[in-house]
């Protein structure tokens, strides 16, 4: 690989001023970068490791839960608080890679993670994400693993998270910190469509990092599910996966809320479904509905059409796992 | 009839086992030398043509670089790694390496960097830059593959009338297909190579067959064979793709001649698919038919297996529709489809796995046909002689394995209707199938020594891959001797030491065994002649070499098969049974429940042949649900040649898997009475899967693997 600098500033603000230039990249775990490197398909001139950020905090806050972005994701999937109040994000979290990859990837590392499309990976390859204006290699050919949602002719990759589907649903809020000061964003709004500009995952600018995230209480702790349907029962990315919340009151659904991961270059909320499950009775039937309204604005490709079948039946799945009928 | 099922503790532990798992045992990359240099392939990122330019400036001026090899300037391998084709073919035989300018496949090696650190040659290799002169490639099969496909002379097998399958009152005829499946060990290929003199090498080299290797190497590079030291201490697992001498190999002994060091070469796991062979895309046809009873009519097995342009090879999934069946008729065929990839080679349970799934499958489903038990189906037309030469077996019991498999699965519970059975919202099935392959006795020669001391030294050329070769043999030497194991010590790995064959065909413990069997009668005889008046069953080993002042005794035994091996039909047999459980709505399969019954004469190694089993069983689960090398055939390069998208088989993936033995002695085969059991541990287990799933969801799958897309 390219030869880098690398150095482990002691303050947020020296990062912040280590990352100003484009070719430098914040490395935690590492579990992603490092292959993309050996790879050849990211080649930092600096990397800039904020290990020794005080970002590793799980606390309550007046917004709910704060989450610090260098927690560990196996920290995070065994903190009590996660497990009492968002048991959720624990399941999406142990869905996820293998222990050992838990063991060191970071919150903030999860949701800077890139896509696993081979064609990205793969520098012979066209891929408009990786170089653009090269073409999408996955388009016409492998694309088993490829989006059904939102996708752009440019690029039908999915993001590969599990943990970012959970955060998704419940409604997160992400702290980013720049030079100018700190913003907050619906977690929704991180990750962006691939649009004509697949080289672009998420809305973080240059020179901007990942302070936390934060998830306001909810009344979803009973009644959440994460199912993820993959080719192996461990270690294996998401064909479909289903994060489904409810907040169940005298046999009425008061609000539900749906994401799913391995459909889009996001994690994809069903806002259509949540709608239509608002005020209902968690009902077989219901599911089933919500799953068919899901599906709307669904596209399939040579070898993912699969998912046309398998994402309603996850849905209706984790439903019924969440609403207490499975 | 039901034996108790061997659990990991019973047996004794391997003799490597301590070794295996502190970090002490030293596989072939880490016997770094003295000013050793490393070497890195770079693959063409075309699959068919020629090399127009190729600039190696930056490489050769990066730093540390030491040399970078192209056909342009490596030296030339003067008799080129000989071929071993089974057929006369046109083609050109196993690749030159670093040869002409020919692409013949995606990840051809066009150039080799040799530097000071291993990260200086692999960023070298990014350097170098290739222009092509691009032909038009070909690496897909043919959607509507028939009859007559091919390049490989294969001729067609009748007994009987052909194709009388068609005749029968029950009878269907199905396709199955199979992808290409990489054999992937831990282990990465990896050689050290040194010249100690212009015509004396060393190679550290993951090999099956040391001494294979080592002829190989002589042969190609015109050394005498006594000048070539091969060394291969461990082998952290191969399945077949370490048994022959590949292009990476002849590339590092020339970059070793080139920059006038030693110099190591480890593929990396992308390599590992296009280097060093693979299972290849099988496609297949079945025609088989019986009596309204069950008896069978016909069986017409037909085979179209992949290879490479350049060089054929052929394996044997037609074997199983030869021997498993008393079917009064048989047919056969097999071809080869030749395509622009690189060439495949023997994968565990080579061609017998693939044909096992074809043939299993297909009497599943005219079991259901027929409204039969499979195994009542099974035991219909159970073959008391070879259907294929009329020969008597030497031993078989594979319906005591019926017997004691579907006992321990709980066949009973299986329901005779698919579909028919769920628990917690799962639908449950089981399925069967079973499988056989040849049991094989090669010459071996063994070389024991008894020392003042009383310990007792062993030795072989043959490699160990993993199944437990060190603990087989210390046990059968124990055992004659009549000594503690732990004075006894198999040195191996080393192609100076006394010939063995290669580790292959599930026939070290029926070749290098016996010799050790036979060496140690014949060094048990030498002291008990020492002894004089005949001497006692219990010789006092160290008594005697004190009394006649020797430092030590040993002998050189040469063991080899009789006629018993010609006359009889000798085969290992095996049964698994699964049951699964399938989501109805996602089409995830999971495996709850596993019983394997190996019929493979006597158990050596309790310990290490319930291993080799269960092992062999997970190979045949990854095979059945989610084994696949996935080529682009729009660029002919694999797209999932990493861990994470190739999947093989993880801890969740796998239940409980009880291995079980008839654990009957084959008369006839060698001394010891042990038969083969790695290949059968996989042949068999595919469709065993496949079947259960049927059983379960009433859905045939017939193109593996099969992935929960194919079941919603």
């Amino acid at each position: 690989m390219k030869q880098f600098q690398y150095i482990r500033p002691a303050s947020q603000a020296a990062v912040l001023d280590a990352i100003a230039k484009s070719g430098s990249k914040i490395i935690a775990g590492g579990t992603n970068l490092v292959d993309l490197m050996k790879k050849g398909v990211m080649s930092p001139d600096k990397l800039v490791d904020i290990n020794s950020l005080p970002l590793n905090t799980i606390n309550t806050s007046p917004k709910g839960l704060h989450i610090g972005a260098l927690v560990l994701n196996s920290v995070l999937s065994e903190n009590s608080l996660v497990l009492d109040k968002h048991p959720l994000l624990s399941m999406a979290l142990k869905a996820g890679a293998s222990p050992q990859l838990r063991n060191m990837a970071t919150v903030g590392g999860n949701m800077m993670q890139r896509t696993r499309c081979a064609y990205f990976y793969d520098t012979t390859m066209p891929c408009n994400k990786r170089t653009p204006g090269t073409g999408c290699g996955a388009m016409g050919g492998y694309n088993r693993m490829h989006a059904i949602f939102g996708s752009s002719p440019q690029c039908i990759a999915v993001h590969p998270s599990d943990m970012c589907v959970a955060l998704a649903a419940l409604g997160a809020t992400v702290t980013i910190a720049g030079k100018k000061g700190e913003r907050h964003i619906p977690f929704t709004e991180f990750h962006r469509l691939p649009g004509e500009h697949p080289e672009m995952d998420n809305h973080l600018a240059t020179g901007e990092m990942i302070l936390g995230v934060d998830i306001p209480d909810n009344n979803f702790a009973k009644n959440s599910y994460y199912l993820k349907v993959r080719d192996r029962q461990s270690y294996a990315f998401a064909l479909v996966s289903v994060a489904a919340a409810l907040d169940l009151r005298g046999g009425v659904i008061k609000e539900a809320r749906l994401a799913m991961g391995g459909v889009a270059h996001k994690p994809w909320r069903l806002f259509d479904a949540e709608k239509f499950l608002a005020g209902k009775a968690p009902t077989e039937e219901n599911f089933n509905k919500a799953a068919q309204l899901a599906m709307q604005s669904a596209k399939a490709y040579e070898y993912n059409a699969f998912k046309l079948k398998l994402a309603p039946a996850t849905i209706a799945e984790a439903l019924k796992h969440a609403g207490g009928l499975a | 009839m039901n034996k108790p099922i061997p659990t990991s503790a019973d047996g004794m532990s391997r003799v490597d086992g301590r070794a295996k798992v502190t970090g002490a045992a030293k596989y072939s990359a880490e016997y770094n030398q003295p000013n050793m240099a490393y070497a890195v392939l770079v693959g063409s990122t075309i699959t068919k043509g020629t090399v127009a330019t190729i600039d190696t400036k930056a490489a050769s001026a990066a730093p540390g670089v030491l040399a970078v090899l192209t056909y342009l300037n490596s030296p030339k391998v003067p008799g080129h790694i000989p071929t071993k084709a089974q057929k006369p073919s046109s083609k050109s035989g196993p690749l030159k390496v670093f040869y002409d300018n020919k692409i013949l496949y995606n990840g051809h090696p066009i150039a080799m960097v040799v530097a000071d650190t291993f990260e200086r040659a692999q960023y070298g290799a990014s350097l170098v830059k290739a222009t092509y002169n691009k032909e038009a490639h070909d690496t897909q099969p043919p959607k509507n593959i028939t009859q007559g496909v091919g390049a490989w002379g294969g001729k067609d097998f009748t007994k009987g009338t052909v194709d009388a399958w068609k005749t029968a009152p029950i009878k269907l005829e199905q396709e199955y297909t199979h992808p290409s499946d990489v054999h992937n060990p831990m282990e990465l290929h990896a050689i050290i190579a040194r010249w100690d003199t212009p015509d004396k090498l060393t190679v550290w080299d993951k090999t099956q067959g040391t001494q294979a290797t080592r002829d190989d190497i002589a042969k190609a590079f015109k050394l005498k064979k006594e000048d070539v030291q091969v060394n291969s201490q461990f082998v952290g697992g191969a399945f077949g793709s370490a048994l022959q001498v590949w292009p990476h190999e002849v590339a590092a002994i020339l970059g070793a001649q080139v920059v006038k060091r030693p110099v190591k070469l480890v593929l990396s796991r992308p390599d590992m698919f296009t280097s060093v062979g693979y299972r290849p895309y099988t496609w297949q046809k079945i025609g088989i038919g019986a009596t309204t009873d069950g008896k069978l009519v016909g069986i017409t097995h037909e085979a179209v297996g992949q290879t490479s342009s350049f060089e054929d090879f052929a394996e044997g999934p037609i074997n199983t529709s030869k021997g498993l069946y008393a079917s009064p008729n048989i047919t056969t065929r097999y071809k080869l489809l030749s395509l622009d990839v690189n060439t495949p080679t023997w994968m565990r349970g080579p061609g017998e796995a693939t044909g096992a799934f074809a043939l299993e499958s297909a009497m599943d489903e005219l079991s259901y046909a027929l409204k039969m038990d499979p195994i009542d189906l099974r035991m219909k037309n159970y073959a008391k002689t070879d259907p294929d030469n009329g020969k008597e077996y030497s031993s078989k019991f594979l319906d005591e394995a019926y017997a004691m498999g579907a006992a321990q699965i709980g066949w009973e519970n299986r329901q005779a209707q698919p579909r028919a059975a769920s628990q917690n919202g799962w639908l449950v099935g089981y399925g069967m199938a079973g499988g056989m392959f040849g049991a094989y006795r090669d010459v071996a020669v063994i070389k024991a020594m008894m020392k003042a001391d009383g310990t007792l030294t062993i030795q072989s050329a043959v490699s160990d891959i993993g199944p437990g070769t060190g603990t087989a043999m210390v046990l059968i030497a124990a055992n004659k001797m009549g000594i503690d194991a732990g004075k006894i010590k198999f040195e191996m790995g080393d192609s100076s030491l006394p010939d063995a064959p290669m580790q292959g065909g599930s026939a070290t413990v029926s070749a290098v065994g016996s010799a050790v069997h036979d060496a140690c009668t014949v060094l048990k005889e030498k002291f008990q002649q020492l002894m004089g008046n005949g001497g006692t069953d219990k010789p006092d080993y160290v008594k005697i070499l004190k009394d006649n002042n020797l430092p030590s005794l040993e002998v050189l035994t040469k063991s080899a098969p009789g006629p018993d091996n010609q006359k009889y039909s000798m085969q290992s047999w095996s049964v698994h049974f699964v049951k699964v459980l399938v989501h109805p709505a996602t089409g995830v399969v999971k495996i709850d429940k596993v019983a394997c019954v190996a019929d493979c004469g006597k158990i050596i190694s309790p310990k290490t042949a319930r291993s080799q089993v269960v092992g062999g069983a997970i190979g045949g689960i990854g095979m059945a649900l989610m084994e696949e090398g996935i080529i682009d055939h729009r660029y002919g390069r694999y797209v999932n040649n990493n861990f994470a998208d190739y999947h093989v088989p993880v801890n969740a993936d796998i239940p409980q898997i009880d291995a079980m033995f008839v654990n009957k002695p084959d008369p006839y085969i060698n001394p010891i009475g042990a038969k083969g059991m790695a290949e059968i541990a996989l042949i068999g287990m595919a469709p065993a899967v496949a079947n259960a799933v049927y059983n379960a969801t009433g859905k045939r799958v017939r193109d593996l693997p099969i992935t929960p897309d194919k079941l919603i």
